[in-house]
């Protein structure tokens, strides 16, 4: 594929009276590894659902992995998109085990009236090794720790053998140590697939430390792109969430 | 046992079974998805529709048909933004089904006993043709689950990942309300407006406390659907107890001994960070 992994152009997305994004302007190279930071209701999901062809647009142009998006139906373009939401509680009584749930990201790429077979599962075991869920294979999902059931997401993602990989606030509700074990599955995800990589939060100590570059978003638009080094200062960040410059340094944590 | 030789039993036998399977079936789903009173007030208004039916003179079916499917296309939405709770606008769907159903109980001349039959079920004057609609019925409910089992499965789940893996997920949602209208127009003969919904809830319900298998929950459903059709209709025609009530109270009963037994109620004392260590 010629050209960036991901391109918006001028794009504009309003819900009802909400501008949720103002004129974004993006590129996205193939294999860059890019987070997106901003306060709540920066546009940081819009501008991934944007991307995942689910928002319409009000104005401008998205090109994702080569095809325009918004000309026809966006489901072609999820099958070769990796989504990871937010962690959600699911029901203890649930009644689907891991496996079954990692096996969801090969569904679309199936298609109708095509059931999985036995390289489909093999795909699942494999992607659950990785994502050190094997041994829990056969566990309920319901059963599982936030953590664990975002490790289930990712596998899931991977299970599709996606172009693109989107993380909107993928360790929000985990503790500390799974919020690390986590960024540092996203990093190994990428680091050995060079997997195009989007990776959205509002929270500072969650931003993976091996960024590529960083994009800075505020009231939806982007008001920042560039190195994380350079990017993510106790200025910066405390001009984008309107805090003291004291509380943003109290909130960062040292890079790994 | 001669009874069974009889046309009017084997019709009723045969309703209960395939009623049985079809509302057990489409019940998964409710449960699973969370729509309970979204099931509710499609119920109720299939019951309006087919009251209409008999006050206007045309077929109460369809008019069953045609109501509980308008309540899906305004319900449809709701449930597609997320809005599933049983708040305002449900409740206004399900208050205004039910206004409308006994406004036109009100309106019809001359007795009212058909309609009433409608409300409550009669299944032990089930005709040919009712069996047929319900075998028609669970055999499209039947046959859809199967053939896009995954498709279901995956919206099921979680409507936000099927949608994201590329899957049609607000199709496979209506196609789930459209069904749900189908069965409960079917169904409604032979178990009645009133009560038709605790068939179609309680066996998936008591499927959802034994089993960890969405596979296992579809069988043992359809088993508890099929049990409480015909051992209502045993104990109704054994004491002369109204057939459509006899059947929810033993899918209740069904549902009670699951829920004393599930062995998922250990799992509701799991600490907050789940059983993963």
């Amino acid at each position: 594929m010629n050209g960036p992994a991901v391109e918006l152009q001028d794009v504009v997305v309003s819900y009802r009276d909400n501008l949720a994004l103002r004129g974004v302007t993006l590129k996205v190279e193939s294999g860059e590894f890019v987070g997106v930071i901003g306060p709540n209701g920066a546009g940081k999901t819009t501008l991934l659902s944007v991307i995942d062809g689910l928002t319409r647009l009000a104005r401008g142009r998205v090109i994702v992995l080569g095809h325009e998006v918004g000309r026809n139906d966006g489901r072609a373009l999820r099958r070769r998109v990796g989504y990871v939401a937010q962690a959600q509680s699911i029901d203890r009584r649930m009644p689907m085990n891991v496996r079954e749930v990692v096996m969801l990201g090969r569904y679309g790429i199936l298609g109708l009236f095509h059931r999985p077979g036995s390289a489909d599962w093999a795909i699942v075991d494999d992607v659950l090794e990785l994502v050190g869920m094997a041994p829990l294979a056969g566990r309920p999902i319901g059963h599982l720790s936030g953590g664990e059931q975002q490790r289930v997401a990712i596998a899931r993602c991977l299970a599709q053998k996606p172009d693109l990989f989107l993380l909107d606030e993928p360790t929000a509700a985990l503790d500390w140590r799974a919020q690390r074990e986590l960024l540092d599955l996203v990093r190994k995800v990428h680091d050995s697939s060079r997997l195009t990589t989007l990776f959205v939060t509002h929270d500072l100590s969650a931003v993976p430390a091996t960024c590529d570059r960083i994009v800075l978003m505020k009231q939806g638009r982007i008001v920042d792109d560039g190195a994380p080094a350079a990017l993510l200062t106790s200025e910066t960040l405390s001009r984008l969430f309107d805090v003291p410059v004291a509380a943003v340094a109290g909130r960062r944590t040292p890079a790994d | 046992m001669e009874v069974f030789g009889y046309q009017f039993m084997q019709n009723a036998i045969l309703a209960a079974f395939l009623g049985g399977i079809a509302c057990a079936t489409i019940g998964v789903f409710v449960v699973l998805m969370h729509l309970p009173f979204i099931g509710v007030a499609m119920a109720h208004a299939a019951f309006a529709g087919a009251l209409l039916g008999l006050w206007l003179g045309f077929d109460p079916l369809i008019g069953a048909l045609v109501f509980s499917l308008a309540a899906a296309a305004v319900i449809g939405p709701l449930a597609d933004r997320g809005e599933l709770s049983p708040d305002t606008s449900l409740g206004v769907i399900f208050s205004l089904m039910l206004g409308l159903a006994f406004l036109f109980l009100g309106l019809m001349p001359g007795t009212k006993s058909s309609a009433l039959t409608l409300l409550w079920g009669s299944i032990l004057t089930n005709t040919r043709g009712d069996v047929l609609l319900l075998g028609v019925v669970a055999v499209v409910v039947l046959g859809l689950v199967m053939v896009f089992y995954k498709e279901i499965q995956a919206t099921v789940f979680n409507r936000g990942i099927a949608q994201a893996v590329g899957l049609p997920a607000t199709l496979i949602l209506y196609g789930v309300l459209f069904l749900t209208g189908a069965t409960v127009t079917a169904s409604l003969r032979s178990i009645g407006g009133l009560l038709i919904f605790s068939l179609i809830l309680n066996p998936a319900a008591a499927a959802y406390q034994l089993t960890y298998s969405m596979k296992k929950m579809f069988l043992l459903a359809a088993t508890f659907g099929v049990l409480s059709g015909w051992t209502g209709l045993l104990v109704s025609y054994v004491f002369d107890l109204p057939s459509g009530a006899t059947i929810v109270i033993v899918s209740s009963v069904i549902f009670m001994l699951a829920a004393a037994f599930s062995p998922k109620r250990r799992a509701k004392s799991l600490p907050a960070g789940g059983a993963g260590k």
